[in-house]
């Protein structure tokens, strides 16, 4: 018999996983916004904020009512207490994806730096992380969230390099200033992006495994 | 905002533990009883399977499972109460203080080892004779007087009692009565204090100051305490067992059995996925 907790436990995933596809959805579309040069996108993108801030409210107080009336005890409440944290990375993935869309409005109003070259392989990469630590959490496994985990580097690699080749357009040329400076804004939005993702996956292996991977040189007796 | 606001913030952290749950290992602490390979039959029905435990010294260990699971059997083992019940046998060791209570008089252990019991169980007397009624029987380093208030005052209940202490304690609240029965037990001082159920008859208000006197009693004696109520054994006890048909299933640190037990029969029970 399905106990009606567990019915409030399924509606609590099946929420998070509808704000988890919009999260990505503004991402990619940010992105392309700036990748394709389309305004229109960026715009969807800051008109679509409100529902995922919505979705957050909406989350926290079904995990606060969860946590009030259920003595959640074990998986029940390392799954509760996950979510809690990952609707806090998706909501702040929410905000990259405007910080994102805002850059390529910014960024429209001048001619094109360079060619894009680095910019949409790191975004593939922070989009797979993002896809993956979700897909993660669906299926609980511990053995993709470590492969999110293992990504990060290469998002940060990826930052580090468009920084310097930015950095070297400026000073070569100060016309470029501006949109070169939104351009590594947007490196480090998807930077940041790549970090949340790497929490969720961190949240998901203490949820399956009661195992807190963060931060391992810290000393947990 | 001015910075001087703020306080001084010492950035020398050391782990600290969560409210007065322990965080250390069993191994890492003195044991008070053992109980080693336990069976325990009622005529030829076992009902106690192969059980080792270690009860550690100035800590709260609570016993929990479903109904029929062996937990108060397991309980009344620790002051050989089982002795009462015909046909009842026991097999295997318990140690208290290394030595075997099996070979000690009984009486002797039973003041070393009070039980307070799931419904309040005053003597038909004055709530001061009731707590000063064991004093009598064993002797009392101190005047009866001050060492029947310094029992009421341990059970916290001195202050609720202490302009009537000539009335019959059953005019007494079952909470106060229960209370009145802990600091019964404490009169003689003993090292160990047995609790089955104490709270099962008691208003939420009752067993929270019962709950809170338990986690401070821990400085006086060792304490095991069988509940059925989860939440209960995971805010007072340090250590918690959970038992089923007879056996022990897991035996952990309290935060650790409650958030990620190891065993799927436990978690199965305290996430009430039973059966």
């Amino acid at each position: 018999m399905e106990r009606h907790f567990e019915r409030d436990l399924n509606e609590l995933k099946e929420r998070l996983l509808w704000m988890g596809s919009l999260a990505e959805r503004a991402v990619h579309q940010a992105v392309h916004s700036v990748l394709d040069s389309d305004e229109q996108l960026a715009k969807r993108v800051l008109d679509e904020e409100d529902a995922i801030n919505e979705l957050q409210i909406e989350i926290d107080d079904r995990v606060v009512q969860l946590l009030a009336l259920h003595q959640l005890m074990a998986t029940d409440l390392r799954l509760v207490l996950a979510v809690s944290r990952i609707n806090n990375d998706l909501e702040r993935i929410g905000d990259q994806a405007v910080n994102i869309a805002q850059s390529a409005v910014r960024i429209l109003r001048h001619p094109r730096v360079k060619p894009y070259v680095d910019l949409p392989r790191m975004s593939e990469v922070a989009e797979e992380m993002m896809r993956e630590a979700l897909n993660a959490l669906v299926r609980r496994d511990v053995e993709l969230a470590q492969k999110v985990l293992a990504m990060d580097d290469q998002v940060d690699h990826y930052r580090d390099q468009i920084f310097r080749e930015l950095l070297t357009y400026m000073m070569g040329d100060s016309s470029v200033v501006f949109p070169a400076f939104e351009l590594i804004l947007v490196a480090k939005n998807l930077e940041r992006i790549g970090d949340h993702a790497t929490n969720i996956a961190e949240d998901v292996i203490y949820m399956v495994q009661g195992q807190d991977v963060r931060h391992p040189t810290v000393d947990r007796r | 905002m001015h910075a001087s606001v703020r306080p001084a913030v010492s950035l020398n952290i050391t782990p600290t533990q969560t409210g007065s749950m322990s965080r250390e290992p069993l191994s890492a602490l003195p044991m008070r009883m053992n109980i080693n390979k336990v069976n325990f039959y009622y005529g030829a029905k076992q009902v106690l399977f192969d059980i080792s435990l270690g009860v550690a010294t100035s800590r709260v260990t609570a016993l929990i499972g479903p109904s029929g699971c062996g937990k108060s059997t397991l309980l009344r083992t620790l002051n050989r109460l089982h002795e009462t019940v015909r046909n009842a046998r026991l097999e295997g060791e318990i140690l208290l203080d290394g030595q075997s209570i099996l070979a000690q008089d009984v009486t002797q252990l039973r003041r070393r080892v009070g039980m307070v019991f799931q419904r309040p169980n005053p003597f038909p007397k004055s709530i001061f004779d009731n707590v000063a009624y064991g004093l009598r029987i064993n002797g009392s380093k101190l005047p009866i007087g001050e060492a029947v208030e310094k029992s009421l005052r341990h059970a916290a209940l001195w202050d609720e009692v202490k302009d009537h202490l000539h009335k019959s304690a059953h005019e007494l609240s079952g909470g106060q009565q229960q209370r009145l029965c802990i600091a019964r037990a404490l009169a003689v001082e003993p090292e160990v204090l047995l609790l089955d159920e104490p709270c099962s008859a008691l208003d939420p208000i009752s067993t929270a100051k019962i709950e809170e006197l338990l986690v401070q009693l821990r400085e006086l004696c060792t304490i095991v305490i069988v509940t059925h109520n989860m939440q209960q054994a995971a805010r007072v006890s340090d250590f918690t067992a959970f038992l089923l048909t007879g056996q022990l299933i897991e035996f952990s640190p309290t935060p650790q059995l409650f958030t990620t037990p190891g065993d799927p029969r436990t978690e199965a029970y305290i996430t009430g996925r039973f059966g």
